[in-house]
């Protein structure tokens, strides 16, 4: 196991490698540039736009900049941010609550309730529930979330007034409770979409398992079918959800992007468009390395788990 | 140039009496111009709170390193410049006494050597005393070497900056510069204190906790959503009248209506509300919406080394199939001003006897065919070889503006020319593309004006020109001697009225070339709760918060 591990960390550090390598010269090759920002502002000259792309060592061949932006990434040194001047660890961790909220709460809702209707819809396959919960399921998948959350935006703030139009909090008062008013809408219509697919894969997953023969076994011996369900159907359908947690893993971290703009919420989706319209290199690359780091961990560590769950998958 | 000292003789501010001073004003300077008290007023009870939206995020807090218009938005409220514009383009003093003209002697009647005299009593945010060392420092700074600097235009030419009191200073010109007074108008002070002790100047403690003379102080940032800010009792003029100030980032323009219209959102600020939201803004109840113009102006820039564009006629016949009113009206809701210049029609300089744009697709065809443009097999015209064909490019994404081109491109094709679209995003349109005139024609919105002052040497200078070999944003690529000559003689005059009579020949001029062709002045829809009170338009800066120290809830 452990010779497994390591060399799935070696792996990875591999990939890692590539990855940062493919995502620095895309980013540094496109045109533009983070000093593209200032052409129109007025008073400012080629010649000054020249200097201050020395001074940011912006003109030095790519293969030096990738160089010295790697040694020092490997060091724990991230960069500084062009667009506001702060380190990029604490960029991206200011932006961590706000997201980690949100797609905490979108997601919690999503899988549990995603996947008990799942279940529900498979042992009671064709019945009206299994039939509204496929159409419902449809439609909120085929509905744009932008769309969605400015709907939920005028239907519950502006003509019924129950809750905020956006925004993670309000000024002077962030409470608990003023949090969790604001959280409501984006964290629901995040949530919407996530169930559906949720119960989709639930309902797939928990189909295979129904017609397994230790299913028909467990009743044939003539065990309650809720002792079936819970201890021999639901057990084995939720393996494959655990690759899909998984590959989930760098999703709650990496923000809703649209979601986040509608409800103004200051996330990581945000973040990142921000951090790309402005060329900021350092924050894209450190959100890039980020999120590729939280994707192979959340694989390794559903494959473990697959591994310790499921008996007849072994890591040698 | 050696005679500094005569700077601060009496004698020749009398003599210069009848001179009105540096750019810009309209009349005798009064520093009181709009009735500002000059002794300390600060206001010792300010109350409520008011959030201003913005659609991009301010980022940037050392207000003389790079930064763009947004960030100015927090500059405002957090420092002070020496002096600044009013609406009407005069000069009022802020943290300077007065405001140095050549009739009060603070400008010699050359240009070049300047005095300035700070206002007393005046403390930065952290209790340190402002001084005219704080000044120095900050106009220096700007021409450090290893110093990230905004710009350089004008402050180049200062040299000998002299402290001769805590609150006088002095310098000199090495060569006379009329628009001095508009750049240091929007020159920020900084805090030299603030700097003792660090070493790399761009990254300085402002980055993250700013600490200016203005009216309000930086309280907290929350990155990627807002800046709360709170009243500086101490401040050196009236106000401020707000206990907070939240300066609020919302990303998407259909989200900040949302917003304001839900009451979240008391002042809606730059990028403002757009057109198609107008009707209804107009009927919102608790809610003040006024169009106000801007300082920018649309227009199609033409790059003038293209060989379709060397004729007059092309560019005449091209400017007179643009159906300009359809564009302001079905587009853009009637919202913006048609104009013929660059030059704001707010602004003194303005021409408004320049020829009136006239749309006419058979006056159009009637310059082409006279001029030898002949129809080829599929329409499009030619002359010795080259096809009136070209593209035309601008950000992607600007729905607007992509539908206006549109519109273009059919009333060209009726005259027999080939407008082909090429838009590209942001980042890649406004850098090599735009600045070494890669483009054959785009459509643009410039502000080519820093502050009131009409000087545009910057963009329609010959030398200005980076694909002619010279430095600037001349990206039209627009060589007139004509041109030149009068960009020299404005910025070295500093009479007022001696100016209006250059600039508007100027404008005449490139009103007659046509490098580029005038659409409209920009005009934006502002939007405040009604019990706000202080909000009000001013061409001559780039954002709102200009006077946020007036500001007021009622």
């Amino acid at each position: 196991m452990l010779r497994y591990i390591l060399s799935r960390l070696g792996q990875s550090l591999i990939l890692l490698l590539i990855v940062s390598f493919i995502g620095f010269a895309v980013l540094t090759l496109a045109p533009g540039g983070p000093l593209s920002q200032f052409a129109l502002s007025p008073g400012m000259t080629q010649e000054q736009i020249d200097k201050i792309a020395e001074q940011m060592g912006l003109n030095r061949p790519l293969w030096v900049q990738y160089i010295d932006w790697f040694t020092h990434m490997i060091t724990g040194d991230w960069g500084t941010s062009y667009r506001d001047g702060q380190p990029v660890l604490h960029v991206i961790g200011s932006h961590l609550f706000a997201t980690l909220l949100l797609m905490g709460t979108a997601t919690t809702l999503s899988v549990s309730i995603g996947s008990s209707i799942g279940i529900l819809s498979a042992i009671r396959r064709g019945s009206l529930f299994d039939t509204t919960m496929t159409i419902a399921a449809m439609i909120a998948l085929s509905i744009p979330t932008f769309w969605f959350g400015l709907i939920a935006i005028y239907i519950f703030s502006l003509n019924l007034g129950w809750l905020p139009a956006g925004n993670m909090y309000n000024i002077g008062d962030q409470s608990v409770l003023d949090y969790l008013r604001h959280l409501i809408l984006p964290a629901s219509v995040l949530a919407l979409v996530d169930v559906a697919i949720w119960s989709r894969y639930m309902r797939t997953s928990t189909l295979n398992v129904i017609n397994q023969d230790f299913v028909r076994t467990a009743r044939a011996k003539g065990l309650s079918s809720r002792r079936v369900l819970l201890k021999h159907i639901v057990g084995n359908s939720l393996v494959p959800m655990i690759t899909l947690a998984g590959l989930q893993v760098p999703m709650v971290l990496g923000g809703a992007l649209v979601t986040e703009t509608v409800f103004t919420w200051p996330g990581m989706g945000r973040l990142f468009l921000d951090s790309l319209g402005y060329s900021d290199y350092p924050v894209v690359m450190g959100l890039l390395m980020a999120s590729a780091l939280l994707v192979l961990i959340g694989n390794l560590a559903a494959d473990l788990l697959i591994a310790q769950i499921d008996p007849r998958v072994r890591l040698d | 140039m050696t005679d500094t000292e005569k700077t601060t003789s009496h004698l020749t501010r009398r003599q210069a009496l009848m001179l009105m001073g540096a750019a810009g004003a309209t009349g005798l300077m009064g520093p009181m111009a709009i009735g500002r008290d000059r002794a300390f007023a600060a206001n010792a009870d300010p109350s409520g709170q008011l959030v201003l939206a913005f659609s991009q995020e301010p980022t940037v807090f050392n207000p003389l390193m790079p930064h763009i218009e947004v960030d100015e938005g927090v500059y405002y409220a957090v420092y002070d410049p020496l002096f600044d514009f009013d609406p009407s383009g005069e000069f009022f003093a802020i943290l300077a006494a007065d405001v140095p003209t050549v009739a009060n002697g603070g400008i010699s009647a050359d240009g070049l050597n300047w005095a300035l005299t700070l206002k007393e009593g005046v403390t930065w945010h952290d209790g340190t005393p402002f001084t005219a060392e704080d000044v120095k420092f900050s106009l220096e700074l700007t021409m450090d070497p290893e110093f990230r600097s905004f710009r350089s235009t004008g402050y180049k030419l200062m040299k000998n900056i002299t402290v001769v009191s805590d609150t006088e200073l002095t310098w000199e010109m090495t060569e006379p510069f009329a628009p001095m007074a508009a750049i240091l108008a929007s020159t920020y002070i900084i805090p030299k204190h603030v700097f003792e002790g660090v070493a790399d100047k761009n990254d300085s403690p402002l980055n993250t906790a700013p600490i200016g003379t203005g009216p309000f102080k930086f309280k907290n940032r929350m990155a990627g959503d807002h800046i709360e800010l709170e009243a500086n009792t101490d401040y050196h003029m009236d106000g401020p009248y707000l206990k907070t100030l939240i300066i609020k980032y919302v990303p998407d323009l259909n989200v900040m209506y949302t917003q304001f219209k839900s009451g979240d959102i008391d002042v809606i600020g730059l990028q403002y509300i757009t057109p198609d939201h107008l009707a209804e803004a107009e009927t919102l109840e608790g809610k003040v919406v006024k169009i106000s113009g801007q300082a920018t102006f649309e227009s199609i820039g033409l790059n003038t080394t293209r060989p379709q564009f060397q004729e007059l006629a092309v560019r005449q016949a091209l400017y007179a199939a643009i159906d300009k009113t359809s564009i302001i009206d079905a587009l853009y809701y009637g919202v913006p001003t048609p104009t013929e210049t660059y030059m704001p029609q707010q602004s003194y300089y303005y021409n408004p006897d320049l020829p009136k744009h006239e749309f006419n697709i058979d006056k159009a065809n009637a310059l082409l065919d006279e001029a030898g443009w002949v129809r080829g097999a599929d329409g499009i015209r030619e002359k010795d070889g080259v096809k009136l064909a070209f593209s035309n490019s601008t950000t992607a994404g600007n729905h607007l503006r992509e539908q206006a081109q549109q519109f273009i491109q059919q009333t060209f094709l009726e005259i027999g020319v080939a407008m082909e679209i090429k838009n590209l995003p942001p980042a890649v349109m406004w850098g090599d593309y735009w600045m070494n005139s890669e483009f054959d024609s785009v459509v643009v919105g410039l502000n080519t004006l820093a502050g009131a002052d009409p000087d545009t040497s910057d963009y329609f200078m010959s030398t200005a020109s980076p694909v002619l070999g010279g430095a600037g944003q001349n990206t039209f690529a627009y060589n007139s001697a004509k041109v030149d000559e009068l960009l020299t003689k404005g910025a070295l005059s500093f009479v007022p009225e001696d100016r209006k009579a250059i600039y508007q020949e100027m404008q005449a001029v490139i009103r007659h070339d046509l490098p580029f062709l005038p659409m409209f002045q920009y005009s934006v829809i502002k939007g405040w709760k009604d019990d706000v009170t202080g909000p009000a338009p001013n061409v001559n800066n780039r954002i709102d918060s200009w006077n946020v120290r007036d500001w007021k809830r009622s």
